[in-house]
């Protein structure tokens, strides 16, 4: 069991507030990624839960009861950080069963969790190994071997894979995922990558400058963003927002429309500009287009589709796929 | 890419490196020969190098001349003493300032720092003044105390950056594994900071070891280390190079042996901070 509840949390450092007022429920065993720009207080708040920064103001429960004002280590959470943070001086055997070891377990059953997380986790030739001796995907699959032997209430990650290289980081994501299905432990991922939030949430919390902007499934938020801020953050590449009189005829202040919902066509469309770059991805081509009074719109068409630099082009929404925005960025 | 370095310039900076080396290693050499000649060989004009009557005599001399084992003793107790008492202040104070920094840490840094920067002598008088009338001339423990003194900026700075090197998301994953504070300090802290320690524990033994302006001054028979031993040597009447330099040679035996065993921790602090 791993719910947690925020309400009314507030943090600041001295002066300066970090987050103003969060109040959140993460059901029992969903994987909740709080995701936004750097500096949007993610870290922050996913360490407030964590215990390792206290809460300046509000309430937070885990499994129904308040753990405010209780120390990391009564948490019963697991922590893996983006440095791994294993501790070089043990071996590989000796980081995982640590957490067991400051439980006071039995040796039996410290051999045997920390032999079957080194089986789920292809880790057991390396036992004997110092953190020094392990390849990067190796080190981070060790940190999360420690934090899976004692059976937290929930994992908490800590940008788990931003130091990893792209191909690595593609297979620890699914190798998260897997756990996460085989476990159905509550899981709280903080992420700056998007495509990481999409790809591994049931639901993903969408934070800027310390507030949720919103909170669902990943399939919600792409489909019916709140606002022009998720609208822009979710999705790639982002969403063309374009104002004015286009933006007036479906009566609202801002429209936007997603690169993969623009259709191209060499006669005249919606709107219509200059290619500037194509970039060929194989499966898909991305055109960035200049339009006049619109600035440079984005879209996604077929890997064979052939326009040049410097061809004209018509772009038109596809029907239906047009969000609409007031004046304050509120989906309208 | 490595760089290419022609087999010219690699055996041009293999003779200057060989040089360098000979030229800060002579002065040892030279006392280490010396203490092996007849007195009036040891100041020979021009100097002889090996073609000279080897004698043990000088180390016999100074052996029945003077009590080298009190000197000894005086000088391990010093130098462990004051190491140790440094420890004890320095520990916590480094601890402090690199794990619950204030806005002043870097300040106080520097003002310790900045005691070291006066010149001995200039409070030779007020403290030779203070040691007389609190009775501490000529023991061990005004001995331990003026070089646990002198040493503990040193102790504190090297400390300082040995602890700031451990990383705090450590601490961090300890504390979300369930550790206590105590569990914390045992199994965590304590073996990343033993290293450091260790070296710092060692380069300070050296360093009160060697230690000559204060010992020699405070101390005269009681308390005297090695440092004095040495002094006793040199005098205004006589020519005594080669018994000199036997007694050196007793005298820095001890610690050349020592930092030999422990050289990889010493070398660690002697460049600490330089490589992360």
């Amino acid at each position: 069991m791993g719910s947690i509840t925020l309400k009314n949390v507030k943090k600041s450092f001295g002066g300066v507030t970090v987050i103003p007022d969060i109040s959140l429920d993460i059901e029992d065993g969903q994987f909740v990624v709080f995701v936004g720009p750097s500096g949007c207080g993610k870290s922050t708040l996913l360490r407030l839960i964590a215990g390792l920064e206290d809460v300046s103001d509000g309430m937070i429960a885990i499994d129904g009861e308040d753990m405010t004002k209780t120390a990391p280590a009564q948490r019963k959470l697991s922590m893996v950080f983006q440095s791994y943070a294993l501790y070089p001086h043990m071996s590989v055997r000796g980081n995982i069963a640590f957490p067991l070891k400051m439980e006071k377990a039995p040796k039996e059953k410290i051999d045997a969790a920390v032999n079957n997380a080194a089986s789920i986790l292809n880790l057991t030739d390396y036992l004997d190994r110092k953190p020094r001796q392990l390849s990067g995907g190796q080190r981070q699959r060790v940190a999360i071997g420690r934090a899976i032997v004692r059976q937290p209430k929930a994992f908490l990650f800590d940008e788990p894979l931003s130091n990893l290289d792209a191909a690595l980081r593609v297979a620890m994501r699914l190798e998260i995922s897997e756990l996460h299905n085989k476990l159905k432990t509550t899981m709280v991922y903080v992420t700056h990558d998007q495509v990481e939030a999409m790809t591994m949430a049931d639901k993903i919390v969408v934070l800027n400058a310390g507030r949720i902007e919103q909170y669902g499934s990943p399939l919600e938020l792409y489909q019916r963003p709140a606002n022009k801020f998720v609208a822009g953050f979710i999705g790639s590449p982002k969403m063309n927002f374009v104002e004015g009189a286009e933006a007036q005829k479906h009566g609202a202040h801002s429209i936007g429309v997603r690169p993969e919902h623009l259709t191209v066509s060499r006669g005249p469309g919606t709107w219509s500009g200059v290619v500037k770059v194509s970039e060929h991805l194989g499966s898909d081509t991305f055109l960035h287009v200049d339009v006049e009074g619109a600035g440079t719109m984005t879209t996604r068409t077929s890997g064979d589709v052939a326009f040049k630099h410097g061809e004209t082009v018509g772009l038109t929404p596809v029907e239906g796929r047009v969000y609409r925005f007031d004046a304050q960025g509120m989906a309208v | 890419m490595a760089r290419a370095i022609s087999t010219r310039r690699k055996i041009g900076f293999t003779i200057l490196a060989w040089g360098i080396g000979l030229v800060i290693f002579f002065p040892i050499l030279w006392t280490f020969l010396t203490s092996f000649k007849p007195e009036g060989q040891a100041i020979a004009i021009p100097p002889r190098f090996f073609d000279f009557d080897w004698t043990l005599a000088n180390y016999e001399t100074v052996q029945s001349r003077s009590n080298y084992f009190r000197h000894f003793s005086n000088s391990v107790i010093s130098a462990v003493g004051s190491t140790l008492l440094g420890l004890l202040i320095a520990i916590p104070a480094a601890w402090a300032m690199a794990f619950s920094p204030t806005k002043r840490t870097k300040d106080v840094l520097m003002w310790m720092l900045s005691t070291k920067m006066l010149p001995a002598v200039g409070v030779l008088v007020p403290i030779y003044l203070i040691f007389r009338d609190l009775r501490l001339l000529d023991t061990h423990l005004g001995i331990i105390v003026v070089l646990t003194m002198i040493n503990l900026p040193i102790i504190i700075w090297m400390l300082f950056t040995y602890f700031k090197e451990i990383p705090v998301d450590i601490l961090e994953a300890a504390r979300m594994d369930g550790a206590s504070l105590r569990q914390e300090v045992v199994h965590v802290l304590t073996p990343m900071a033993v290293p450091g320690i260790a070296s710092t524990l060692l380069l300070n033994i050296i360093l009160a070891w060697n230690e000559a302006f204060w010992t020699l001054n405070l101390t005269t028979t009681n308390a005297a280390p090695l440092t004095a031993f040495i002094a006793s040597y040199s005098s205004p009447e006589g020519l005594f190079w080669a018994k000199l330099s036997a007694a050196s040679m007793m005298a820095i035996a001890p610690i050349l042996i020592m930092g030999w065993f422990s050289q990889k921790q010493l070398v660690r602090g002697l460049t600490f901070g330089a490589v992360k």
